[in-house]
């Protein structure tokens, strides 16, 4: 039986993605934290990664046999790479604790919490992955 | 890849930080300073602050793009009318003996200074953690 790597790696790399892209968003949100009128944003991570997830199944049940349409992104042929994560559909507005005089919905304080917890489950996933692979390694080596 | 477009925003958000600290320390500096016309004064400075979308989002929208950096769009003048003190003895002094002084709220530019220096820490460390997370992705698998 062929080792799918996708379906190995389980949901761990679309996580990494959709991390990356809230702290993106967050990173936006604490540079405008002065800018009037900005209002701050956040990813709707639930369904974020449930779609991403959908986008790896769909890879999944291509084909347990390998197939000539992979999706893999190194795959400049592939039509829909599966990895290819579009969060921006998942751009919610915050709803302010407090807004200010400005317009500005930014909360400094939140913000810096939710990149906090945002970067300690982005290394969790990097830490499973790592055991992923050393897995494999020690499968491979003996 | 998007940990790598942190370093443009948080680097904007920086720059326009600094702009700011630089309007304060002229303010802070020119607090004290006169002039013989109201209209000569000096008047406080103050950066103006865009948010800036540098991809279309989802069909189209600039609101649906998940980077937005920071530019200043321009450096206003408070148009708080300044003090006229009487200063028969300072060479400035008008025909009235007056002298008119600079519309700077020192306690404002105080908070303003703390404000925009926060700030200023907030995006260095959004900076730094995003590198070391790049860092620690560059190391997966090697361990």
């Amino acid at each position: 039986m062929p080792l799918n790597l996708d379906t190995y790696l389980g949901i761990q790399p679309d996580a990494l993605e959709v991390y990356s892209q809230r702290a993106e968003v967050l990173a936006a949100n604490l540079a405008n934290a002065d800018t009037p009128g900005y209002l701050a944003r956040d990813i709707d991570f639930r369904a974020a990664l449930a779609a991403a997830g959908q986008d790896q199944d769909a890879t999944a049940s291509a084909g347990g046999e390998l197939q000539p349409e992979t999706t893999s992104p190194l795959d400049v042929n592939a039509s829909s790479p599966g990895n290819d994560v579009s969060t921006e559909q998942y751009l919610k507005y915050r709803v302010p604790l407090a807004p200010s005089l400005d317009g500005n919905t930014v909360d400094s304080q939140m913000e810096e919490s939710a990149f906090a917890q945002n970067n300690v489950r982005y290394e969790a996933s990097l830490t499973f992955l790592e055991d992923r692979f050393s897995d494999l390694t020690t499968a491979i080596t003996g | 890849m998007a940990l790598s477009n942190i370093f443009n925003i948080a680097g904007s958000g920086m720059s326009a930080e600094s702009v700011r600290l630089n309007t304060v320390a002229s303010n802070l500096a020119n607090a004290d300073s006169v002039s013989n016309t109201p209209g000569s004064a000096y008047k406080a400075r103050y950066p103006v602050f865009q948010a800036l979308q540098s991809s279309p989002g989802a069909g189209g929208d600039p609101a649906a793009a998940a980077d937005a950096s920071v530019m200043v769009r321009g450096i206003v003048e408070s148009t708080t009318p300044g003090t006229a003190s009487y200063d028969p003895g300072n060479p400035l002094a008008d025909a009235s003996g007056y002298v008119y002084s600079s519309n700077v709220n020192v306690v404002e530019q105080m908070a303003d200074m703390i404000s925009a220096s926060r700030s200023y820490q907030n995006d260095a460390d959004v900076l730094n953690t995003s590198k070391q997370l790049m860092l620690d992705t560059l190391k997966l698998g090697q361990s």
